[in-house]
């Protein structure tokens, strides 16, 4: 069983929840994800793990409600059960001493981009995190950020918080500048990798990107997440979720991202009764 | 030439107009007049040829006679005593090629339906467990196995090894127990309740089960073997074939493992009241001529496609899906096209599936399979509009427990190399069986090979005739192939 041990509403429609589960703690590492499910009549969807602890036999998914199945985990209590839980599945980020790393999250994969930093900083790396939010109420976690990092750019698209714009903005800027940066990872939705992998291509820095794919079993038996990388297909569940951004055909994985988009509005429709759709 | 007084007595079933609209089974099964109707056609020849035909030699003959004599508990004691699964095996065993191919009567048509009886028994048993004397299990030996998946070769030994008293614990990845019976089968040939009752009954001999459970994730191979006396690998051949062909990653083309398990494991068919969607396509081209084509075909016809076109590159004869399933497929309106191949999937600006093209092709010599290779016909593309595409061409096994356990040495197919008579690895301690050492083949040779893994290791913890480090190299005098 999978306890809720306790839960938190970081932001807006943004929870967290610390769960047990002692197994996948004490074998998690920084950029691997859990596949869980709701209910036994719920869909199986993959969340990175923000934290773990081995000691105390937990781990921490941070989410955005987006959908039906979301919207279902958000309404669980401290002391629910999570149905089923497989992880830690995917491969761990490659971690070692580039230099410096610019590590960019987009919106809520400020939770997940937390451990990749920490563990770059272990590395040795001089880590510089640059976070974009839509606007300032969907920001959490930025004072734990500022203090893992040893530099922390934030930006709002409405100019709320931080600088105005997009994150490709001070990325750019920081790649023209003065001081070489070795690596970028980039976590978050997939627009913004894509773009982030632009930003950096004519550089040719290497630029890592978490994919997140729609997934079934994830452990590469239904090749739901397949993506064509180097026009190679490759399986986001057992070959990544990291990979190349300069190499990832963006316009397939975010067409087939969208493959479900009537049946997750309808399926969110029945769920609440509002007869809202619902856009993330 | 043997001939029968009576005919072979036909199972009820569906009729096609109906049963394409929904998911139930297709077959209904036999009344208990229709089985002893059947069961008394049985010659119970002296020299049994059937059993030779059974990978797990049930006692054919005797299950029959038993329902003949109305002793239907009977009839559950013997075929249980050889197959832990026959709820599942009366429906998918390919018994036209085993069991029912040696029967005297199979030359004038007239096979007994074996297989039909064997479901009849396991039905009866599972509508009337108080009248069925449970299974015997012997003493506790006090050895731990580690079985790992739970599919029809892990389900096997699990009940084998418990019923010869070792301490057996089954890990499954997924969320349910059943393997490619469970995500794979879909319901209207194999439905889920019965897989969940025949599992029902395996544990309750006392077998444990871990689900989500991944092993070579969670806990290696090696790790398994610290804590566990045998361990025997299970784990089928769950990673999809793709032809690399361009456009195969378009929004619309699936793998038939996704299109399958979306439908079967996640019940999508019943979206939204289960909250896993699939794409339900108004064109649907299943590419490929096996048992799961068949089932993704029939799938995409019942979740309410228009048109569901069945391509294969050889022609009707070579096709390896059971003659049933195909004149099944044929009766619902699926429209095959023979001898053709997909060469490119096409979509529209969005990266949406919208066609496919495809080439003719022609039969020529034959290839190491014996059957005649198909060769393209220059210039004889055609395209096929279709929103849905699902590929139905095999597949391997998943390499996520070998490329944990550098001991177990794979073929280059990725399956694992073994002793054929024991199914003993290349890793000491370890034994494996089914899809993992064969490639995609059927539940039956699965349960066989599990069987004969069973009885070795089940020696090989009483210490019977192995040595700890005696496997596969020496047992055999020398060194597995590549």
């Amino acid at each position: 069983m999978y306890k809720i041990l306790e839960t938190k509403n970081l932001a807006k429609s943004i929870y967290l929840f610390r769960i047990e589960a002692p197994l996948i703690a004490s074998k998690a590492r920084a950029g691997q994800f859990v596949v869980l499910r709701v209910s036994p009549k719920g869909e199986r969807i993959p969340l990175t793990l923000a934290e773990w602890d081995p000691q105390r036999g937990t781990i921490t998914i941070v989410f955005m409600i987006a959908g039906a199945t979301t919207c279902q985990l958000s309404k669980l209590k401290e002391g629910d059960n999570i149905t089923d839980m497989l992880g830690p599945l995917g491969n761990p980020t490659e971690i070692t001493n580039y230099g410096t790393v610019a590590c960019v999250a987009g919106g809520f994969a400020i939770a997940v981009i937390r451990p990749v930093v920490k563990a770059l900083k272990e590395a040795g790396n001089r880590v510089i995190s640059i976070v974009g939010v839509r606007t300032r109420d969907l920001l959490f976690w930025e004072e734990e950020l500022r203090k893992e990092s040893d530099e922390l750019i934030l930006t709002t698209d409405d100019g709320s918080y931080g600088r105005k714009g997009m994150v490709t903005d001070p990325l750019k800027e920081l790649l023209e500048g003065p001081e070489s940066i070795n690596r970028v990872i980039a976590i978050g939705p997939t627009v913004m990798m894509k773009f982030i992998s632009l930003t950096t291509k004519p550089s040719g820095i290497k630029t890592i990107t978490s994919l997140n794919p729609i997934m079934v079993d994830g452990t590469g038996m239904c090749g739901c997440c397949r993506v064509s990388v180097g026009g190679e297909t490759k399986f986001a569940c057992v070959d990544g979720p990291e990979f190349d951004g300069h190499l990832v055909d963006w316009d397939e994985l975010m067409s087939r991202q969208s493959t479900y988009l009537d049946q997750e509005n309808h399926a969110y429709k029945c769920l609440t009764g509002t007869g809202e759709e619902h856009r993330s | 030439m043997n001939k029968p007084k009576i005919n072979r007595v036909e199972m009820p079933r569906q009729k096609a107009d109906k049963r394409k609209g929904n998911f139930n089974e297709v077959a209904q099964g036999y009344t208990h007049e229709m089985a002893k109707t059947e069961a008394s056609r049985c010659l119970q020849c002296k020299k049994y040829p059937c059993i030779k035909g059974c990978p797990v030699n049930i006692d054919i003959p005797g299950f029959i006679k038993a329902i003949r004599d109305d002793d239907l508990p009977g009839a559950v004691g013997v075929l249980k005593k050889d197959n832990i699964l026959p709820g599942i095996c009366g429906r998918v065993c390919p018994q036209e090629t085993q069991c029912e191919e040696l029967c005297v009567f199979n030359k004038s048509g007239n096979a007994i339906a074996i297989g039909r009886l064997e479901r009849f028994v396991a039905d009866w048993e599972l509508k009337n467990k108080d009248k069925v004397k449970p299974v015997a299990v012997s003493r506790s030996t006090g050895k731990k196995v580690a079985v790992v998946g739970s599919g029809p070769a892990s389900l096997t030994i699990a009940a084998d090894l418990a019923r010869m008293g070792h301490d057996v614990t089954l890990f499954e990845a997924l969320h349910t127990t059943g393997g490619v019976l469970i995500y794979g089968i879909p319901d209207f040939r194999l439905p889920s309740e019965i897989v969940g009752e025949e599992v029902d009954n395996i544990k309750a001999l006392g077998v444990k089960v871990e689900l989500n459970y991944l092993i070579g994730t969670i806990e290696s191979v090696d790790e398994l073997l610290g804590r566990f006396d045998a361990v025997f690998l299970g784990t089928g051949a769950g990673l999809p074939i793709f032809m690399n062909l361009p456009g195969e990653n378009l929004s619309g083309v699936y793998s038939a493992n996704e299109f399958l398990t979306r439908v079967n494991l996640m019940q999508a068919y019943r979206f939204p009241e289960y909250h896993t969607p699939v794409k339900v396509g108004k064109q649907v081209a299943v590419i490929g001529g096996g048992n799961v084509a068949m089932d993704a075909a029939r799938s995409a016809l019942r979740l309410g496609a228009d048109k569901v076109y069945v391509v294969y590159r050889r022609s009707e004869a070579e096709m390896p899906a059971r003659r049933e399933e195909v004149e099944n497929a044929y009766e619902e309106g699926i429209e095959f096209i023979f001898l053709a191949n997909p060469t490119r999937f096409l979509g529209d600006e969005k990266k949406v599936l919208k066609a496919i093209e495809c080439i003719r092709m022609e039969l020529g010599e034959p290839d190491s399979s014996g059957r005649r290779r198909p060769l393209p016909v220059s210039g004889s593309e055609f395209t096929l509009d279709v929103d849905v595409a699902i590929v139905a061409l095999g597949t391997n096994p998943n390499p996520l427990i070998t490329s944990t356990t550098p001991d177990l040495k794979t073929t280059r197919w990725g399956t694992l190399v073994c002793d054929e008579d024991t199914g003993r690895t290349t890793c000491p301690g370890v034994w494996a069986g089914g899809d993992v050492v064969t490639g995609s083949a059927t539940v039956i040779s699965a349960m066989g090979a599990a069987r004969r893994a069973a009885v070795d290791i089940d020696k090989y913890l009483k210490g019977d005739y192995i040595r700890p480090g005696q496997y596969w190299r020496e047992s055999k005098g020398e060194e597995p192939a590549e």
